[in-house]
C-alpha cells in the first residue's frame, strides 16, 4: 500500500438493488471495513412465500397425523378413582420425575423458578455474551472451581438417590474435562470444536440433556407407584 | 387464459374500492413490494428487506415460522371446537363423545387441535434451543429472548389449561397433579391453588376458569407477545445472520 492518498473511494455499482453510493474510507479514522453490503431480498414475496410453504408442509404432516391417530380420551373424570400412575402432560413429566426425589417446594417451585430465572438472565450474563472458550484463559483456577462444583453437585444428587440426573451430569462433565485436557493450539476436529465452547454452552447442553432424559423417563419408563417399567412390556 | 386472468386481477386491483382498502397499489417494482409490507398494519411488523443468508434452512430451520403456523392452526380449530363445547360438568365430557359420534369430522377436528398443540410445545422448545446455540440472543436481541421466554410460559399454560377441558380421567388427574405443585409454594401456596381452581379441588369452577384462561386470556396474551416478538425482530436488525461477517446496524 504505497498509495499517497489518505482515503479510498469505493463505488457500489449494484444499482438494481441498492441506490448508488460512494463510501470515503479514510485510513486514519475509519473503522475497518470487512464486508460489502450483504445481499438482501424483498420480504414480500421472498420471505413470506418461504414461510407459507414451510407452514403448509408442516400443516399437511399434522393433518395426516390427525387422520391416522386419534387423540386419547378416557372415561369420565372421577375424583374417587385415582389412576396409577397419575401423570401430568408430557412436558411436565421431567418435573414430576424430580418430584419423586425432592420435596414439592424444591422440585415444583424452586427448580422451575430457577430455570425460568436462568433463561431470562442468559443474554444479560457476562460469560454468555463473551462466548469465549471455557478453558482458553485462567485454566488452573477454573479447573479447581469446576471440579469442586461437580463433586459437590454429584454428592448432592447421590444423597437423594437421583441417579437419573446424576448420569447425564457425569457424561457432560466428562466432555468438559475432555475439553480441558485439549490443547486449543493443536486440537483438530471434534476436540478442537469442544475446547472453544463457552461456559454458557456447557450449562445449556447439560440442561437440555437433563430435560430430555428426565422427560423421557417420566413418559416411558414410569408405571404404577412411579416404579420402573419398560415401555415395550407395558 | 392466463393473460385474461392477469388482466382481470389487474383491473380489480386498480379499482377505486380496492385502492381505498389497500394503499400499496399495483406494480411489480421493488417500491410496490416494499409498500405492500410497509402499508399493511399486520405485515409492517416485518422489515421490508431481509438478508438472503438468514433465509437459508440451516439458519433457523424455520422453527419460529412453524411455531406461528401451529398457533394459527390452533386458533382456527379451537374456534371451531368452541362451537361444540360447553364448559360444564359433566356436559364437557358428553361434548367429547358428541365430537366422536355426532359432529361431522369431529374426531379429526379434535385430533388436529391436540396433536398441533403438542407440536407447538415441542417447536417452542426447539426454537429456543436453536436460538441459543446460534447465539442469536446476544445484543441487541436480549429483550426479544426475554419475550420468547414469556411466550414459552404462555404456551405451556395454554397447553396445560387445554388439557383439562375434555374432562376425562386423563385431564382430571393431570391437572390435579399439576395444581398440587402450586400448593407447594411457601406461605401462599394454598391461596394460589384456590385462585387457580376456584375451589379446593379440581371441579366445575376449575373447568370454567381453565376454559376462560384457555379461550380468552392466554390467547390474547399470546397474540400480544407474538406481535412484540415479530416487531422486535425488525427493530433489532432482522433475523440473526450468524457470527461473521459483521452485522449491519439496527434499522
Amino acid at each position: 500500500m504505497s498509495d499517497p492518498k489518505d482515503f479510498v473511494a469505493v463505488v457500489d455499482s449494484d444499482a438494481r438493488r441498492t441506490p448508488r453510493r460512494i463510501a470515503f474510507i479514510t485510513k486514519r479514522t475509519s473503522p475497518q471495513v470487512r464486508v460489502k453490503d450483504e445481499e438482501r431480498v424483498m420480504t414480500y414475496p421472498e420471505v413470506f412465500f418461504r414461510a407459507v410453504v414451510a407452514i403448509e408442509v408442516f400443516a399437511i404432516v399434522l393433518v395426516i397425523t390427525s387422520l391416522l391417530w386419534d387423540a386419547p380420551l378416557e372415561g369420565l373424570a372421577d375424583p374417587m378413582h385415582t389412576p396409577n400412575p397419575a401423570k401430568a402432560p408430557w412436558y411436565f413429566l421431567g418435573l414430576q420425575e424430580l418430584l419423586h426425589y425432592f420435596p414439592p417446594v424444591v422440585a415444583g417451585v424452586l427448580i422451575p423458578g430457577l430455570v425460568v430465572m436462568a433463561l431470562i438472565i442468559i443474554p444479560y450474563f457476562n460469560i454468555n455474551v463473551e462466548a469465549e472458550g471455557l478453558w482458553l484463559r485462567d485454566k488452573a483456577r477454573r479447573l479447581r472451581i469446576f471440579g469442586i462444583v461437580v463433586v459437590v453437585f454429584c454428592i448432592f444428587l447421590a444423597a437423594f438417590d437421583v441417579w437419573v440426573a446424576l448420569v447425564p451430569t457425569l457424561i457432560v462433565a466428562a466432555f468438559i474435562f475432555l475439553a480441558a485436557q485439549t490443547d486449543p493450539q493443536t486440537a483438530q476436529g471434534f476436540r478442537g470444536w469442544l475446547v472453544r465452547k463457552p461456559l454458557s454452552f456447557w450449562i445449556m447442553t447439560w440442561f437440555l440433556f437433563e430435560l430430555i432424559v428426565l422427560t423421557a423417563i417420566g413418559t416411558f419408563f414410569r408405571g404404577p407407584g412411579w416404579s420402573w417399567v419398560l415401555p415395550w412390556r407395558a | 387464459m392466463a393473460k385474461t386472468i392477469d388482466h382481470l386481477v389487474g383491473q380489480v386491483r386498480e379499482n377505486r374500492v380496492w385502492r381505498s382498502i389497500f394503499r400499496s397499489g399495483t406494480g411489480g417494482s421493488n417500491l410496490h413490494r416494499a409498500l405492500f409490507v410497509q402499508q399493511n398494519v399486520f405485515l409492517h411488523l416485518f422489515s421490508i428487506k431481509a438478508r438472503k443468508r438468514t433465509l437459508e434452512f440451516s439458519a433457523t430451520w424455520y422453527l419460529g415460522a412453524l411455531t406461528f403456523g401451529t398457533f394459527l392452526i390452533l386458533v382456527i380449530t379451537g374456534i371451531l371446537l368452541m362451537l361444540y363445547y360447553h364448559p360444564s360438568v359433566p356436559q364437557a365430557y358428553a361434548d367429547m363423545k358428541d365430537l366422536q359420534f355426532v359432529v361431522s369430522s369431529g374426531v379429526f377436528l379434535r385430533n388436529l387441535h391436540r396433536w398441533t398443540a403438542h407440536a407447538m410445545v415441542f417447536l417452542v422448545f426447539a426454537h429456543m434451543f436453536k436460538v441459543f446455540y446460534r447465539g442469536a440472543y446476544r445484543t441487541p436481541r436480549e429483550f426479544n429472548w426475554v419475550i420468547g421466554v414469556v411466550l414459552l410460559l404462555v404456551t405451556l399454560l395454554l397447553s396445560y389449561t387445554g388439557y383439562l377441558l375434555p374432562w376425562d380421567q386423563l385431564a382430571f388427574w393431570a391437572v390435579t397433579v399439576g395444581s398440587n405443585i402450586a400448593s407447594a409454594v411457601p406461605l401462599m401456596g394454598s391461596k394460589i391453588r384456590f385462585l387457580l381452581l376456584g375451589g379446593t379441588a379440581v371441579n366445575a369452577n376449575a373447568l370454567l376458569r381453565f376454559y376462560v384462561l384457555h379461550c380468552v386470556i392466554l390467547p390474547l396474551a399470546a397474540i400480544l407477545f407474538i406481535a412484540i416478538h415479530f416487531w422486535r425482530i425488525r427493530k433489532d436488525g432482522g433475523i440473526y445472520p450468524g457470527e461473521s461477517p459483521v452485522e449491519g446496524g439496527a434499522r
